[in-house]
């Protein structure tokens, strides 16, 4: 088995999908941010294993079939890739939002996911109405959002100059598509958080200390309504621990992924 | 041809250079009730002469900004239509695609033509890109949503034999029966706005009224050009007759031109404050293509509000730019009334002629004195000639 990036067509929509390392099946769902740069950690999570990277329609290049506009579309299509690739016991990480399509592919079915890790997922409401329990991220300027999500900003490169078109490009997809799917209600499904209790896999909540998008509270409140899961922090990380310390969150991954090799049921 | 008084009921005591924004994340706390009260009667008033002195109407609406107090335009129009006497009422427009209840539209200007007479001229817009954040409405689907609002409202106010049952892709509705039906039969003319070429050949396929604001000879002339395409294709018939075309400026006269072009550089202010918008809301996504945003990216000054290229080709930014360059750009007449005549007459020859001009006649703090003096001197000494001269121009012949 190579490393590979190439094109797939799951019932009719077209994605990428990125595919790295050997061993077991690890499924990974990057945050998706326009304000992220996860390419790295791609590489350095392969060394648990095999990993599937999917691009989802609308943050892959082309055009998007107009009813893809929901999370749900989203996690109906990681878990008909993971039939399609005949992936089994998959250890799925997801981040962000990316973390919010793993949890509701995980209240739909665990059939063939032996753990669930979520890297600062958004997803659930937690606060009153008042409270806004996510970032503004299409309300803040750019240099308070990268404020929020990291402890030391200038890992993200920001100056347009050095960004080649199509890195630019992929943000402004990225920007796009987040609205696409988590417009309104705000990258979040109001009935996630009760639906949370049907996850059966084994499930890890990492979460950046510093985190200024979502803070660690909403991310105790996120591993509360989960049975049984592990709450724990990444000290000097905001939004992105697997950008701003990789190999905490890899060594935290490695640990998880070790004890929880086969499905649920 | 047809020529229409148009105000953003400014709230101009709020327009300090200093606010990082007028719009969005203005509170409200700037708006004194009571001053808002006297605007709004001494514009309403302003529209009334307008009526009187022979002009037609246009109202548009904003939201969260103290450049203009219009939020809801179908309030004000509701007034005007039982004020008013004569003048065709435009709203430019209803921003559709943000709106939750299309059928709502639909009853609103209903009502407003049966009390009108037959006077609304309906306007549907996309909206600017600002007004996406006060709605909350998701800019990634907005024009199909748009177009499924249109359609939807189109067929409530053409529908007369009872209720039907709307399932699509974003708006549904077990009972459409709205009351009153239109007073117009079979509906009141449709009035799209656009900037850009592919909505300008979507727009002649429906054969509706396009309007372009702002825009100069060249941007127009493209617009017109990509209608008559759509036009053709939609199968109206092989020529544009005029009055499917408007375009808005800025305009005022008085009896000095440097008086009068004082007053249009008050008005002009309008344009000054359009980029005073807080980031990121002049870019919500999806109202711009990733390629559109990638250009945006990489453009000299991100923060620029429009580019307009005169007919000589210099760039003009609309935002800094000055009375002169507006007026060399198309997008302001102003002087003595000849001086004026002679501006739109020029504009007029440049893009093939059009049915409907839009004037923006009062703007930014110009005051009630100033604005309905420059009104009585436009309707006394420019319209009427403005009128005769245009009245043999039916067809849209592209340069």
């Amino acid at each position: 088995m190579s490393d590979d990036t190439g094109q797939i067509d799951i019932h009719g929509a077209t994605c990428v999908v990125e595919t790295r390392g050997a061993g077991r099946d690890i499924l990974y769902l990057s945050s998706g941010m326009w304000f992220a740069d996860e390419s790295a950690f791609i590489g350095k999570l392969a060394e648990l294993g095999r990993v599937t990277a999917p691009v989802a329609p609308g943050f892959c290049p082309g055009a998007v079939d107009a009813r893809m506009n929901n999370v749900d579309d989203i996690a109906y299509l990681w878990l008909d890739l993971i039939d399609e690739l005949k992936l089994k016991d998959v250890l799925l990480v997801g981040a962000s939002f990316g973390g919010w399509v793993a949890a509701e592919m995980a209240v739909k079915s665990c059939k063939s996911i032996a753990g669930v890790a979520l890297i600062d997922p958004v997803g659930i409401k937690v606060g009153d109405r008042y409270a806004r329990d996510i970032a503004d991220l299409y309300g803040l300027p750019e240099r308070e959002i990268l404020r929020r999500a990291y402890v030391d900003p200038s890992v993200f490169a920001s100056d347009v100059k050095s960004i080649s078109d199509a890195e630019l490009a992929r943000r402004a997809r990225a920007r796009e598509s987040i609205a696409r799917y988590g417009w309104s209600p705000f990258l979040h499904d109001p009935k996630l958080a009760g639906r949370l209790r049907r996850v059966t896999a084994p499930t890890l909540v990492l979460w950046g200390a510093k985190d200024g998008v979502a803070s660690p509270d909403y991310g105790r409140a996120y591993a509360a309504r989960v049975k049984g899961s592990t709450f724990a922090e990444i000290a000097g990380a905001g939004h992105f621990p697997q950008v701003e310390k990789p190999a905490e969150t890899l060594a935290a991954l490695a640990s998880f992924s070790g004890a929880h090799r086969a499905a649920a049921y | 041809m047809r020529i229409y008084h148009f105000s953003e009921e400014p709230y101009p005591d709020a327009w300090g250079k200093e606010r990082p924004s007028l719009r969005i994340t203005l509170p409200n706390s700037v708006v004194d009730p009571e001053k808002a009260r006297g605007l709004y009667h001494r514009y309403i008033d302003e529209w009334m002469l307008a009526d009187e002195l022979g002009f037609d109407i246009m109202l548009n609406e904003h939201h969260s900004t103290a450049t203009c107090l219009t939020s809801s335009a179908n309030v004000v129009l509701s007034i005007l239509a039982r004020v008013t006497k004569r003048a065709r009422l435009l709203v430019l427009g209803v921003p559709v695609g943000n709106r939750t209840d299309p059928v709502r539209v639909a009853e609103e200007m209903s009502i407003i033509d049966c009390i009108s007479g037959g006077r609304l001229e309906f306007g549907m817009i996309k909206g600017v890109p600002y007004d996406i954040e006060p709605a909350n409405s998701n800019a990634v689907s907005l024009m199909p949503r748009f177009w499924e609002a249109h359609d939807l409202i189109l067929k409530a106010m053409t529908t007369h034999d009872g209720p039907f049952s709307f399932e699509g892709d974003y708006f549904h509705y077990r009972n459409v029966n709205i009351w009153p039906r239109p007073y117009q039969q079979p509906r009141p003319p449709v009035w799209v706005s656009t900037s850009t070429p592919s909505n300008a050949v979507e727009i002649g396929q429906r054969g509706h009224v396009m309007a372009s604001f702002m825009g100069g000879v060249a941007e127009t002339v493209k617009l017109h050009k990509a209608y008559a395409q759509g036009y053709r294709a939609g199968g109206h018939g092989a020529q544009v007759p005029v009055d499917r075309f408007a375009y808005l400026a800025m305009c005022a006269v008085a009896a000095t031109e440097e008086e009068g072009r004082r007053r249009c550089d008050v008005i002009a202010d309008y344009l000054r404050t359009n980029a005073q918008v807080a980031e990121p809301f002049n870019k919500p996504p999806g109202y711009f293509s990733a390629e559109v945003a990638v250009r945006q990216a990489r453009a000299p000054n991100p923060r620029a509000f429009r580019t307009l290229m005169t007919p000589k080709g210099r760039p003009v930014e609309l935002s800094t730019a000055n009375l002169d360059d507006f007026i060399e750009c198309g997008i302001a007449f102003a002087g003595t009334p000849d001086q004026v005549f002679n501006q739109i007459c020029e504009f007029l020859d440049g893009v093939g002629g059009l049915g409907n001009l839009l004037l923006m006649g009062q703007g930014g703090s110009l005051n009630a004195a100033d604005t309905t003096d420059s009104m009585r001197l436009f309707a006394r000494d420019v319209m009427p000639r403005l009128k005769e001269r245009q009245a043999k121009t039916r067809l849209f012949e592209a340069a």
